[in-house]
Protein backbone atom coordinates (compact mmCIF):
# COMPACT_ATOMS: atom_id res chain seq x y z
CA UNK A 1 0.00 0.00 0.00
CA UNK A 2 1.41 3.64 -0.87
CA UNK A 3 0.06 6.79 1.54
CA UNK A 4 0.27 9.72 0.63
CA UNK A 5 0.07 11.70 4.15
CA UNK A 6 -0.55 15.53 3.69
CA UNK A 7 1.98 15.65 1.39
CA UNK A 8 3.43 18.88 -0.45
CA UNK A 9 5.79 19.94 -3.00
CA UNK A 10 6.29 23.38 -3.44
CA UNK A 11 9.01 24.69 -5.86
CA UNK A 12 11.67 27.36 -4.90
CA UNK A 13 10.02 30.01 -6.97
CA UNK A 14 6.49 29.47 -4.47
CA UNK A 15 4.49 27.56 -7.09
CA UNK A 16 2.96 25.16 -5.39
CA UNK A 17 2.38 21.34 -7.73
CA UNK A 18 0.93 19.45 -5.30
CA UNK A 19 -1.18 20.85 -2.11
CA UNK A 20 -1.61 18.41 1.11
CA UNK A 21 -2.05 15.64 -0.70
CA UNK A 22 -3.99 12.89 2.01
CA UNK A 23 -4.97 9.27 -0.14
CA UNK A 24 -4.12 5.38 -0.08
CA UNK A 25 -3.26 3.50 -2.85
CA UNK A 26 -4.46 -0.04 -1.94
CA UNK A 27 -2.16 -2.94 -2.76
CA UNK A 28 -3.12 -5.16 -5.59
CA UNK A 29 -5.24 -1.91 -7.16
CA UNK A 30 -5.07 0.34 -9.67
CA UNK A 31 -5.10 3.97 -8.29
CA UNK A 32 -5.65 6.38 -11.16
CA UNK A 33 -4.60 10.07 -10.72
CA UNK A 34 -6.59 12.32 -13.05
CA UNK A 35 -6.82 15.79 -13.81
CA UNK A 36 -6.23 18.71 -16.49
CA UNK A 37 -2.88 20.01 -16.89
CA UNK A 38 -0.98 21.51 -14.21
CA UNK A 39 -3.09 19.38 -11.38
CA UNK A 40 0.20 17.49 -10.25
CA UNK A 41 -0.27 14.28 -10.98
CA UNK A 42 2.76 13.39 -12.61
CA UNK A 43 4.57 15.57 -9.94
CA UNK A 44 2.52 13.07 -7.10
CA UNK A 45 3.40 10.10 -8.84
CA UNK A 46 7.32 10.79 -9.31
CA UNK A 47 7.19 11.64 -5.41
CA UNK A 48 6.68 8.03 -5.23
CA UNK A 49 10.05 6.57 -6.00
CA UNK A 50 11.94 10.33 -5.71
CA UNK A 51 12.55 11.63 -8.64
CA UNK A 52 11.07 14.23 -6.91
CA UNK A 53 11.25 14.81 -3.24
CA UNK A 54 7.78 16.13 -1.31
CA UNK A 55 8.45 19.59 0.34
CA UNK A 56 6.21 18.55 3.53
CA UNK A 57 4.42 15.09 4.18
CA UNK A 58 5.14 11.71 3.91
CA UNK A 59 5.06 9.25 1.35
CA UNK A 60 4.64 5.56 3.58
CA UNK A 61 5.52 2.44 1.35
CA UNK A 62 3.88 -0.10 2.79
CA UNK A 63 4.39 1.54 5.75
CA UNK A 64 8.00 2.90 5.48
CA UNK A 65 8.41 6.30 4.22
CA UNK A 66 9.99 6.60 0.95
CA UNK A 67 12.56 9.50 2.02
CA UNK A 68 14.24 6.67 4.78
CA UNK A 69 15.33 4.50 1.06
CA UNK A 70 17.74 5.32 -1.16
CA UNK A 71 16.46 6.28 -4.32
CA UNK A 72 18.26 3.70 -6.27
CA UNK A 73 17.28 0.95 -4.24
CA UNK A 74 13.97 2.32 -3.67
CA UNK A 75 13.52 3.00 -7.76
CA UNK A 76 14.46 -0.47 -8.59
CA UNK A 77 11.92 -2.23 -5.99
CA UNK A 78 9.34 -0.22 -8.46
CA UNK A 79 8.48 -0.66 -11.94
CA UNK A 80 8.33 2.66 -13.76
CA UNK A 81 6.39 2.87 -17.54
CA UNK A 82 6.56 6.18 -19.37
CA UNK A 83 4.55 8.34 -22.23
CA UNK A 84 7.01 7.87 -24.75
CA UNK A 85 8.05 4.10 -23.27
CA UNK A 86 11.73 5.53 -22.67
CA UNK A 87 13.43 2.30 -24.13
CA UNK A 88 17.04 2.25 -24.51
CA UNK A 89 17.96 3.12 -28.57
CA UNK A 90 21.09 1.03 -28.07
CA UNK A 91 20.32 -1.85 -26.39
CA UNK A 92 18.01 -4.88 -27.80
CA UNK A 93 14.83 -5.61 -26.67
CA UNK A 94 15.89 -8.49 -24.49
CA UNK A 95 18.63 -6.06 -22.87
CA UNK A 96 15.79 -3.60 -22.24
CA UNK A 97 13.49 -5.22 -20.51
CA UNK A 98 16.72 -7.38 -18.39
CA UNK A 99 17.66 -3.51 -17.60
CA UNK A 100 16.78 -3.95 -13.59
CA UNK A 101 17.34 -7.59 -13.31
CA UNK A 102 20.89 -6.43 -14.30
CA UNK A 103 20.90 -3.56 -11.44
CA UNK A 104 20.37 -6.00 -9.17
CA UNK A 105 22.81 -8.30 -10.17
CA UNK A 106 20.44 -11.15 -11.51
CA UNK A 107 22.57 -13.79 -13.34
CA UNK A 108 22.87 -13.31 -17.37
CA UNK A 109 21.11 -16.26 -18.22
CA UNK A 110 18.73 -15.79 -16.08
CA UNK A 111 17.97 -12.19 -16.99
CA UNK A 112 17.47 -13.37 -20.69
CA UNK A 113 14.84 -16.07 -19.69
CA UNK A 114 12.71 -13.42 -17.77
CA UNK A 115 13.05 -10.89 -20.60
CA UNK A 116 12.20 -13.59 -23.23
CA UNK A 117 9.06 -15.19 -20.60
CA UNK A 118 8.15 -11.20 -20.23
CA UNK A 119 8.01 -10.77 -24.17
CA UNK A 120 5.38 -13.19 -24.28
CA UNK A 121 3.51 -12.06 -21.69
CA UNK A 122 2.91 -8.81 -22.93
CA UNK A 123 1.80 -10.20 -26.32
CA UNK A 124 5.29 -10.00 -28.27
CA UNK A 125 6.93 -12.80 -30.81
CA UNK A 126 10.13 -13.43 -28.57
CA UNK A 127 12.01 -13.62 -31.72
CA UNK A 128 11.79 -9.49 -31.63
CA UNK A 129 14.03 -9.92 -28.59
CA UNK A 130 17.00 -9.27 -30.81
CA UNK A 131 15.36 -5.79 -32.36
CA UNK A 132 16.74 -2.66 -31.37
CA UNK A 133 13.64 0.10 -30.19
CA UNK A 134 13.69 1.91 -33.47
CA UNK A 135 12.86 -1.21 -35.69
CA UNK A 136 9.31 -1.67 -33.34
CA UNK A 137 5.95 0.11 -33.60
CA UNK A 138 4.93 3.06 -30.98
CA UNK A 139 2.65 0.22 -29.51
CA UNK A 140 5.35 -2.80 -29.38
CA UNK A 141 7.55 0.03 -27.60
CA UNK A 142 4.78 0.79 -25.18
CA UNK A 143 4.28 -2.89 -24.33
CA UNK A 144 7.92 -3.56 -24.29
CA UNK A 145 8.36 -0.62 -21.89
CA UNK A 146 5.47 -2.71 -19.58
CA UNK A 147 7.52 -5.75 -20.12
CA UNK A 148 10.50 -4.10 -18.49
CA UNK A 149 8.26 -2.34 -15.63
CA UNK A 150 7.61 -6.19 -14.43
CA UNK A 151 11.36 -7.88 -15.33
CA UNK A 152 11.74 -7.95 -11.77
CA UNK A 153 8.45 -8.41 -10.20
CA UNK A 154 7.88 -5.47 -8.50
CA UNK A 155 5.24 -5.24 -6.17
CA UNK A 156 4.60 -1.77 -7.26
CA UNK A 157 3.87 -0.28 -10.95
CA UNK A 158 3.80 3.62 -11.51
CA UNK A 159 2.37 4.61 -14.96
CA UNK A 160 2.83 8.21 -16.41
CA UNK A 161 0.70 8.56 -19.18
CA UNK A 162 2.06 5.82 -20.91
CA UNK A 163 -0.90 5.33 -23.87
CA UNK A 164 -1.13 8.59 -24.26
CA UNK A 165 1.00 8.82 -27.22
CA UNK A 166 -0.57 6.04 -29.27
CA UNK A 167 -2.98 5.86 -32.18
CA UNK A 168 -6.99 5.25 -30.22
CA UNK A 169 -6.83 1.71 -31.91
CA UNK A 170 -3.53 0.78 -30.09
CA UNK A 171 -4.60 2.32 -26.96
CA UNK A 172 -7.49 0.18 -26.13
CA UNK A 173 -5.73 -2.66 -27.20
CA UNK A 174 -2.48 -1.53 -24.59
CA UNK A 175 -5.71 -0.81 -21.80
CA UNK A 176 -7.21 -4.33 -22.12
CA UNK A 177 -3.51 -6.03 -22.33
CA UNK A 178 -3.00 -3.86 -18.96
CA UNK A 179 -6.58 -5.12 -17.24
CA UNK A 180 -5.42 -8.61 -17.94
CA UNK A 181 -2.45 -8.74 -17.10
CA UNK A 182 -3.63 -7.20 -13.74
CA UNK A 183 -5.90 -9.74 -13.41
CA UNK A 184 -3.16 -12.36 -13.09
CA UNK A 185 -0.43 -10.25 -11.27
CA UNK A 186 -2.14 -7.64 -8.83
CA UNK A 187 0.33 -5.27 -8.56
CA UNK A 188 -0.24 -2.58 -6.42
CA UNK A 189 -0.40 0.18 -9.51
CA UNK A 190 -0.31 3.94 -9.83
CA UNK A 191 -1.46 5.13 -13.08
CA UNK A 192 -1.74 8.93 -14.11
CA UNK A 193 -3.77 10.12 -17.06
CA UNK A 194 -5.55 13.21 -18.63
CA UNK A 195 -7.77 10.92 -20.02
CA UNK A 196 -10.75 10.88 -17.65
CA UNK A 197 -12.36 7.30 -19.91
CA UNK A 198 -9.25 5.52 -19.68
CA UNK A 199 -9.47 6.51 -15.55
CA UNK A 200 -12.45 5.32 -15.43
CA UNK A 201 -11.98 2.22 -17.49
CA UNK A 202 -8.62 0.97 -16.34
CA UNK A 203 -9.12 2.28 -12.24
CA UNK A 204 -10.10 0.52 -9.21
CA UNK A 205 -10.26 4.04 -7.21
CA UNK A 206 -9.93 7.04 -9.20
CA UNK A 207 -7.92 10.20 -7.71
CA UNK A 208 -9.50 13.17 -9.62
CA UNK A 209 -7.05 16.19 -9.31
CA UNK A 210 -7.20 19.83 -9.66
CA UNK A 211 -5.28 22.26 -10.67
CA UNK A 212 -2.76 23.45 -7.78
CA UNK A 213 -2.63 20.15 -6.45
CA UNK A 214 -5.38 19.44 -4.70
CA UNK A 215 -7.81 16.40 -4.65
CA UNK A 216 -10.90 17.15 -5.60
CA UNK A 217 -12.47 13.97 -5.25
CA UNK A 218 -10.98 10.30 -4.47
CA UNK A 219 -13.85 7.19 -5.40
CA UNK A 220 -14.36 3.95 -7.80
CA UNK A 221 -15.35 5.43 -11.01
CA UNK A 222 -18.77 4.38 -10.47
CA UNK A 223 -19.47 6.45 -7.71
CA UNK A 224 -17.63 9.17 -9.31
CA UNK A 225 -19.93 9.16 -12.61
CA UNK A 226 -23.12 8.87 -10.36
CA UNK A 227 -21.92 10.92 -7.46
CA UNK A 228 -19.55 13.83 -8.83
CA UNK A 229 -18.63 15.77 -5.29
CA UNK A 230 -18.42 19.14 -7.00
CA UNK A 231 -19.09 20.98 -10.48
CA UNK A 232 -15.38 20.61 -11.13
CA UNK A 233 -15.57 16.97 -11.31
CA UNK A 234 -19.14 16.77 -12.81
CA UNK A 235 -17.33 19.33 -15.67
CA UNK A 236 -14.21 16.97 -16.11
CA UNK A 237 -16.17 13.78 -16.12
CA UNK A 238 -17.85 15.26 -19.15
CA UNK A 239 -21.65 14.32 -20.90
CA UNK A 240 -22.86 11.34 -20.92
CA UNK A 241 -22.19 10.33 -17.55
CA UNK A 242 -25.45 8.46 -16.97
CA UNK A 243 -24.77 6.06 -20.02
CA UNK A 244 -20.70 5.58 -19.04
CA UNK A 245 -22.09 4.58 -15.73
CA UNK A 246 -24.00 1.96 -17.02
CA UNK A 247 -20.43 -0.20 -17.97
CA UNK A 248 -20.15 -0.83 -14.64
CA UNK A 249 -23.95 -2.43 -14.41
CA UNK A 250 -23.50 -6.19 -15.10
CA UNK A 251 -25.84 -8.00 -17.28
CA UNK A 252 -25.73 -10.98 -15.69
CA UNK A 253 -29.47 -11.12 -14.08
CA UNK A 254 -30.96 -9.59 -17.29
CA UNK A 255 -33.94 -11.77 -18.33
CA UNK A 256 -33.45 -13.42 -21.89
CA UNK A 257 -36.15 -14.76 -23.86
CA UNK A 258 -35.25 -17.85 -26.14
CA UNK A 259 -38.88 -18.08 -27.69
CA UNK A 260 -37.91 -15.44 -30.25
CA UNK A 261 -36.08 -17.47 -32.63
CA UNK A 262 -36.95 -18.79 -35.80
CA UNK A 263 -34.68 -20.37 -38.66
CA UNK A 264 -33.81 -19.66 -42.13
CA UNK A 265 -36.57 -19.73 -44.26
CA UNK A 266 -39.16 -18.35 -42.38
CA UNK A 267 -41.96 -16.97 -44.47
CA UNK A 268 -44.56 -15.47 -41.78
CA UNK A 269 -46.99 -17.01 -39.43
CA UNK A 270 -46.00 -15.92 -35.83
CA UNK A 271 -47.86 -12.32 -34.17
CA UNK A 272 -44.79 -11.30 -32.63
CA UNK A 273 -43.52 -7.57 -34.36
CA UNK A 274 -39.90 -8.39 -34.96
CA UNK A 275 -37.85 -12.31 -34.51
CA UNK A 276 -34.63 -13.11 -34.79
CA UNK A 277 -33.31 -15.44 -37.51
CA UNK A 278 -30.70 -17.90 -36.81
CA UNK A 279 -28.46 -19.86 -39.30
CA UNK A 280 -28.56 -23.48 -38.32
CA UNK A 281 -25.11 -23.69 -36.62
CA UNK A 282 -26.79 -20.76 -34.70
CA UNK A 283 -25.61 -17.90 -35.58
CA UNK A 284 -27.32 -14.58 -35.72
CA UNK A 285 -28.50 -13.72 -39.19
CA UNK A 286 -30.66 -11.07 -38.42
CA UNK A 287 -34.45 -9.34 -37.57
CA UNK A 288 -37.43 -10.40 -39.74
CA UNK A 289 -40.70 -8.67 -39.36
CA UNK A 290 -43.40 -11.38 -37.39
CA UNK A 291 -45.10 -12.09 -41.15
CA UNK A 292 -42.24 -12.92 -42.95
CA UNK A 293 -41.41 -9.97 -45.36
CA UNK A 294 -38.85 -7.80 -45.35
CA UNK A 295 -34.86 -9.12 -45.72
CA UNK A 296 -32.98 -9.92 -42.51
CA UNK A 297 -32.75 -6.54 -40.53
CA UNK A 298 -29.17 -5.35 -38.75
CA UNK A 299 -28.70 -6.70 -35.15
CA UNK A 300 -26.40 -5.90 -32.43
CA UNK A 301 -25.10 -8.59 -29.88
CA UNK A 302 -23.73 -8.38 -26.48
CA UNK A 303 -22.02 -11.32 -24.29
CA UNK A 304 -24.16 -11.54 -21.13
CA UNK A 305 -22.41 -11.70 -17.47
CA UNK A 306 -19.55 -10.45 -19.94
CA UNK A 307 -20.60 -7.35 -21.54
CA UNK A 308 -21.90 -4.49 -19.46
CA UNK A 309 -25.61 -2.72 -19.54
CA UNK A 310 -23.72 -0.08 -21.78
CA UNK A 311 -22.78 -3.23 -24.13
CA UNK A 312 -26.67 -4.55 -24.13
CA UNK A 313 -27.95 -1.16 -24.85
CA UNK A 314 -26.15 -0.69 -27.28
CA UNK A 315 -26.70 -3.79 -28.99
CA UNK A 316 -30.55 -3.08 -28.84
CA UNK A 317 -30.34 0.26 -30.57
CA UNK A 318 -28.86 -1.08 -33.02
CA UNK A 319 -31.63 -3.24 -34.40
CA UNK A 320 -34.90 -1.95 -35.22
CA UNK A 321 -36.72 -4.08 -33.07
CA UNK A 322 -35.06 -2.94 -30.11
CA UNK A 323 -34.10 -5.77 -28.69
CA UNK A 324 -30.58 -7.17 -28.01
CA UNK A 325 -29.12 -10.91 -28.96
CA UNK A 326 -27.29 -12.47 -26.17
CA UNK A 327 -24.81 -14.50 -27.75
CA UNK A 328 -22.04 -16.86 -26.42
CA UNK A 329 -18.52 -17.32 -26.47
CA UNK A 330 -18.41 -18.97 -29.74
CA UNK A 331 -20.68 -16.40 -31.11
CA UNK A 332 -24.24 -18.92 -30.97
CA UNK A 333 -27.73 -17.01 -30.07
CA UNK A 334 -27.90 -17.62 -26.20
CA UNK A 335 -31.39 -15.52 -26.08
CA UNK A 336 -32.66 -12.15 -27.20
CA UNK A 337 -33.07 -9.44 -24.22
CA UNK A 338 -36.21 -7.69 -25.29
CA UNK A 339 -36.81 -3.62 -24.42
CA UNK A 340 -38.79 -4.69 -21.17
CA UNK A 341 -35.85 -6.75 -20.05
CA UNK A 342 -33.64 -4.02 -20.63
CA UNK A 343 -35.99 -1.79 -18.41
CA UNK A 344 -36.39 -3.34 -15.55
CA UNK A 345 -32.58 -3.85 -15.78
CA UNK A 346 -32.17 -0.02 -16.16
CA UNK A 347 -34.82 0.68 -13.55
CA UNK A 348 -32.84 -1.46 -11.46
CA UNK A 349 -29.54 0.22 -12.22
CA UNK A 350 -30.77 3.96 -11.35
CA UNK A 351 -32.21 2.45 -7.88
CA UNK A 352 -28.41 0.99 -6.97
CA UNK B 1 65.73 26.30 -38.18
CA UNK B 2 67.59 25.43 -40.64
CA UNK B 3 69.94 23.93 -38.13
CA UNK B 4 67.35 21.80 -36.73
CA UNK B 5 66.32 20.71 -40.68
CA UNK B 6 69.59 20.18 -41.20
CA UNK B 7 70.29 18.24 -38.23
CA UNK B 8 68.05 15.12 -39.23
CA UNK B 9 69.62 15.20 -42.86
CA UNK B 10 67.92 15.51 -45.66
CA UNK B 11 66.53 12.46 -47.61
CA UNK B 12 69.69 11.14 -50.25
CA UNK B 13 67.91 12.06 -53.20
CA UNK B 14 70.45 15.38 -53.71
CA UNK B 15 73.40 12.80 -53.72
CA UNK B 16 72.28 11.13 -56.66
CA UNK B 17 74.81 12.05 -59.42
CA UNK B 18 73.54 10.49 -62.94
CA UNK B 19 70.25 12.44 -63.72
CA UNK B 20 67.76 12.79 -61.81
CA UNK B 21 65.92 9.23 -60.35
CA UNK B 22 62.21 7.83 -61.21
CA UNK B 23 59.90 8.22 -58.55
CA UNK B 24 59.97 4.38 -57.26
CA UNK B 25 63.69 4.52 -57.23
CA UNK B 26 63.51 7.49 -55.00
CA UNK B 27 61.03 5.62 -52.88
CA UNK B 28 63.49 2.72 -53.26
CA UNK B 29 66.30 4.52 -52.30
CA UNK B 30 64.85 6.55 -49.15
CA UNK B 31 61.79 4.78 -48.24
CA UNK B 32 64.74 3.34 -44.78
CA UNK B 33 68.11 5.07 -45.08
CA UNK B 34 68.97 4.15 -41.42
CA UNK B 35 68.52 8.46 -41.29
CA UNK B 36 66.03 9.93 -39.15
CA UNK B 37 64.85 11.55 -42.62
CA UNK B 38 63.59 8.31 -44.29
CA UNK B 39 60.33 7.92 -45.60
CA UNK B 40 59.96 5.51 -42.85
CA UNK B 41 60.77 7.36 -40.08
CA UNK B 42 59.02 10.00 -41.16
CA UNK B 43 56.41 8.13 -41.79
CA UNK B 44 56.49 7.50 -38.37
CA UNK B 45 56.49 10.64 -36.67
CA UNK B 46 53.58 11.75 -38.76
CA UNK B 47 51.66 8.87 -37.25
CA UNK B 48 52.76 9.64 -33.29
CA UNK B 49 52.43 13.46 -33.73
CA UNK B 50 48.67 12.90 -35.48
CA UNK B 51 47.25 10.28 -33.02
CA UNK B 52 48.63 11.41 -29.38
CA UNK B 53 46.60 14.69 -30.16
CA UNK B 54 43.06 12.57 -31.57
CA UNK B 55 43.72 10.43 -28.25
CA UNK B 56 44.92 13.12 -25.62
CA UNK B 57 42.19 15.52 -26.90
CA UNK B 58 39.22 12.87 -26.87
CA UNK B 59 40.94 11.90 -22.97
CA UNK B 60 40.44 15.61 -22.09
CA UNK B 61 37.11 16.93 -24.24
CA UNK B 62 35.23 14.30 -22.47
CA UNK B 63 35.55 15.59 -18.84
CA UNK B 64 35.58 18.77 -20.21
CA UNK B 65 32.64 18.15 -21.60
CA UNK B 66 30.57 16.17 -19.11
CA UNK B 67 32.00 19.16 -16.80
CA UNK B 68 29.85 21.29 -19.20
CA UNK B 69 27.18 19.77 -19.68
CA UNK B 70 27.02 19.22 -15.77
CA UNK B 71 27.41 22.70 -15.00
CA UNK B 72 25.76 24.19 -18.12
CA UNK B 73 27.06 28.13 -17.00
CA UNK B 74 30.93 26.24 -18.27
CA UNK B 75 29.86 25.17 -21.59
CA UNK B 76 30.46 28.63 -23.68
CA UNK B 77 33.25 30.09 -21.28
CA UNK B 78 35.45 26.88 -22.51
CA UNK B 79 34.11 26.59 -25.63
CA UNK B 80 34.86 30.12 -26.67
CA UNK B 81 38.74 29.51 -24.85
CA UNK B 82 39.46 26.39 -26.70
CA UNK B 83 37.71 28.34 -30.11
CA UNK B 84 40.25 31.47 -29.40
CA UNK B 85 43.05 28.61 -29.78
CA UNK B 86 41.53 27.10 -32.67
CA UNK B 87 41.67 30.86 -34.04
CA UNK B 88 45.45 31.27 -33.27
CA UNK B 89 47.76 30.61 -36.51
CA UNK B 90 50.07 27.96 -35.68
CA UNK B 91 53.36 29.86 -36.56
CA UNK B 92 53.15 32.17 -33.96
CA UNK B 93 51.78 29.27 -31.23
CA UNK B 94 55.04 27.29 -31.99
CA UNK B 95 57.26 30.39 -31.69
CA UNK B 96 56.08 30.49 -28.26
CA UNK B 97 55.98 27.02 -27.77
CA UNK B 98 59.80 26.48 -28.42
CA UNK B 99 60.46 28.69 -25.56
CA UNK B 100 59.24 25.78 -23.62
CA UNK B 101 59.06 22.97 -25.37
CA UNK B 102 62.11 23.47 -27.95
CA UNK B 103 62.40 22.18 -31.36
CA UNK B 104 60.82 19.26 -30.32
CA UNK B 105 57.55 16.55 -31.26
CA UNK B 106 55.99 17.99 -27.79
CA UNK B 107 55.73 21.63 -29.88
CA UNK B 108 53.46 20.35 -32.30
CA UNK B 109 51.63 17.73 -30.40
CA UNK B 110 50.59 20.22 -27.96
CA UNK B 111 48.43 23.08 -30.06
CA UNK B 112 47.27 19.94 -32.39
CA UNK B 113 45.45 18.49 -29.20
CA UNK B 114 44.31 21.97 -28.21
CA UNK B 115 42.54 21.66 -31.78
CA UNK B 116 41.20 18.66 -30.98
CA UNK B 117 39.74 19.48 -28.02
CA UNK B 118 38.05 22.58 -29.66
CA UNK B 119 36.00 20.34 -31.77
CA UNK B 120 35.35 17.39 -29.43
CA UNK B 121 34.03 19.78 -26.31
CA UNK B 122 31.21 20.82 -28.94
CA UNK B 123 30.92 16.78 -29.68
CA UNK B 124 30.67 15.58 -26.24
CA UNK B 125 27.86 18.27 -25.13
CA UNK B 126 25.76 17.74 -28.23
CA UNK B 127 26.16 14.14 -27.92
CA UNK B 128 24.95 14.10 -24.70
CA UNK B 129 22.47 16.39 -25.64
CA UNK B 130 20.74 13.67 -28.34
CA UNK B 131 20.05 11.65 -25.29
CA UNK B 132 16.45 11.79 -25.39
CA UNK B 133 14.59 12.99 -21.87
CA UNK B 134 12.70 10.32 -21.40
CA UNK B 135 15.40 7.96 -21.79
CA UNK B 136 17.41 9.73 -19.21
CA UNK B 137 13.87 9.91 -17.20
CA UNK B 138 13.58 6.07 -17.63
CA UNK B 139 16.99 5.41 -16.70
CA UNK B 140 16.50 7.51 -13.12
CA UNK B 141 13.52 5.96 -12.58
CA UNK B 142 14.85 2.31 -13.14
CA UNK B 143 17.23 3.05 -10.25
CA UNK B 144 20.39 3.68 -12.72
CA UNK B 145 23.46 5.25 -9.98
CA UNK B 146 24.25 8.57 -11.72
CA UNK B 147 27.68 7.35 -12.76
CA UNK B 148 26.29 4.03 -14.29
CA UNK B 149 23.69 5.81 -16.11
CA UNK B 150 26.71 8.09 -17.50
CA UNK B 151 28.64 4.75 -18.44
CA UNK B 152 25.94 2.49 -19.96
CA UNK B 153 23.18 4.72 -21.43
CA UNK B 154 24.50 8.54 -21.77
CA UNK B 155 27.73 8.41 -23.23
CA UNK B 156 26.60 5.05 -25.87
CA UNK B 157 23.78 6.89 -26.54
CA UNK B 158 26.18 10.02 -27.33
CA UNK B 159 28.81 8.13 -29.25
CA UNK B 160 27.90 8.00 -33.05
CA UNK B 161 27.89 12.25 -32.50
CA UNK B 162 31.38 12.24 -30.64
CA UNK B 163 32.58 9.97 -33.54
CA UNK B 164 31.85 11.98 -36.48
CA UNK B 165 33.44 14.85 -34.08
CA UNK B 166 36.99 12.72 -33.95
CA UNK B 167 36.14 11.93 -37.54
CA UNK B 168 36.91 15.40 -38.46
CA UNK B 169 39.64 16.02 -35.93
CA UNK B 170 42.01 12.49 -36.81
CA UNK B 171 41.44 13.80 -40.53
CA UNK B 172 42.57 17.41 -39.57
CA UNK B 173 45.30 16.65 -37.51
CA UNK B 174 46.88 14.17 -40.05
CA UNK B 175 46.91 16.62 -42.16
CA UNK B 176 48.12 19.55 -40.36
CA UNK B 177 51.30 18.07 -38.66
CA UNK B 178 53.08 18.51 -42.16
CA UNK B 179 52.89 22.54 -40.56
CA UNK B 180 54.92 21.41 -38.25
CA UNK B 181 58.14 21.43 -40.33
CA UNK B 182 58.81 24.88 -39.97
CA UNK B 183 60.49 24.06 -37.06
CA UNK B 184 61.68 21.02 -38.36
CA UNK B 185 58.96 18.48 -36.92
CA UNK B 186 56.58 18.18 -39.58
CA UNK B 187 56.76 14.48 -39.90
CA UNK B 188 55.51 13.64 -43.65
CA UNK B 189 55.76 17.23 -44.26
CA UNK B 190 59.16 17.22 -44.19
CA UNK B 191 59.16 16.26 -48.15
CA UNK B 192 57.87 19.49 -48.93
CA UNK B 193 60.05 21.86 -47.58
CA UNK B 194 62.14 20.93 -49.95
CA UNK B 195 60.55 21.40 -52.71
CA UNK B 196 61.38 24.99 -53.08
CA UNK B 197 65.15 24.10 -52.48
CA UNK B 198 65.02 21.93 -55.36
CA UNK B 199 62.04 21.47 -58.42
CA UNK B 200 61.80 18.01 -57.67
CA UNK B 201 58.39 16.48 -57.52
CA UNK B 202 58.83 12.70 -56.00
CA UNK B 203 59.04 13.72 -52.27
CA UNK B 204 55.78 16.16 -52.50
CA UNK B 205 53.92 13.64 -54.35
CA UNK B 206 55.25 10.80 -51.87
CA UNK B 207 54.28 13.40 -49.50
CA UNK B 208 50.85 13.96 -50.14
CA UNK B 209 49.53 10.71 -51.31
CA UNK B 210 51.07 8.98 -47.90
CA UNK B 211 48.94 11.95 -46.26
CA UNK B 212 45.61 11.81 -47.57
CA UNK B 213 46.57 7.80 -46.84
CA UNK B 214 46.73 7.99 -43.28
CA UNK B 215 44.04 10.08 -43.48
CA UNK B 216 41.77 7.69 -44.95
CA UNK B 217 43.13 5.22 -42.83
CA UNK B 218 42.35 6.57 -39.76
CA UNK B 219 38.73 7.69 -40.90
CA UNK B 220 37.84 3.56 -42.23
CA UNK B 221 38.74 2.83 -38.92
CA UNK B 222 36.62 4.82 -37.14
CA UNK B 223 33.91 4.03 -39.17
CA UNK B 224 34.65 0.62 -38.60
CA UNK B 225 34.61 1.07 -35.10
CA UNK B 226 31.17 3.36 -35.32
CA UNK B 227 29.55 -0.02 -36.71
CA UNK B 228 30.80 -2.18 -34.11
CA UNK B 229 30.52 0.26 -31.27
CA UNK B 230 27.01 1.60 -32.30
CA UNK B 231 24.93 -1.33 -34.43
CA UNK B 232 21.44 0.46 -33.12
CA UNK B 233 22.32 3.86 -35.21
CA UNK B 234 22.86 1.32 -38.48
CA UNK B 235 19.40 -0.60 -37.44
CA UNK B 236 18.01 2.38 -37.43
CA UNK B 237 18.61 3.52 -40.73
CA UNK B 238 17.59 -0.11 -42.36
CA UNK B 239 14.03 -0.34 -40.78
Amino acid sequence: MITFDSVTKRYPDGTVAVDHLSLEAPTGEVTVFVGPSGCGKTTSLRMINRMIDATEGEILLDGRPVREIDPPTLRRGIGYVIQQAGLFPHKKIVDNIATVPHLLGWDRGKARARAMELLERVGLDPAMGERYPFQLSGGQQQRVGVARALAADPPVLLMDEPFSAVDPIVRTSLQDELLRLQAELNKTIVFVTHDIDEAIKLGDRVAVLRVGGRLAQLADPKTLLSEPADDFVREFLGRDRGIRRLQFVSTEGLRLRTDLTVPEGYEGGRSEPWLLVVTKDGRPLGWIAGDGRGGPEPYGTFRPGQDSMRAALDAALLSPSGCAVAVDEEGKVAGVATREALDAALAEAADA
Amino acid sequence: MRDALLADGPPAIWLVADGPPTIWEWIARNWDTGRGGSIKNLLGDHLVMSLVPIVAGLALALPLGLASVRWRWLYQPTAGLFNVIYALPSLPVFMLLISVTGLSKTTVIIPLTFYAIAVLIPAVVDGLGSVPDHVRQSAVAMGFTPLRRLLRVELPIATPVVLAGLRVVAVSSISLVSVGAVIGEGGLGMLFTRAYQNPFLPPVIVGIVLIVALALVADALLVLAQRLLTPWVRARRAS
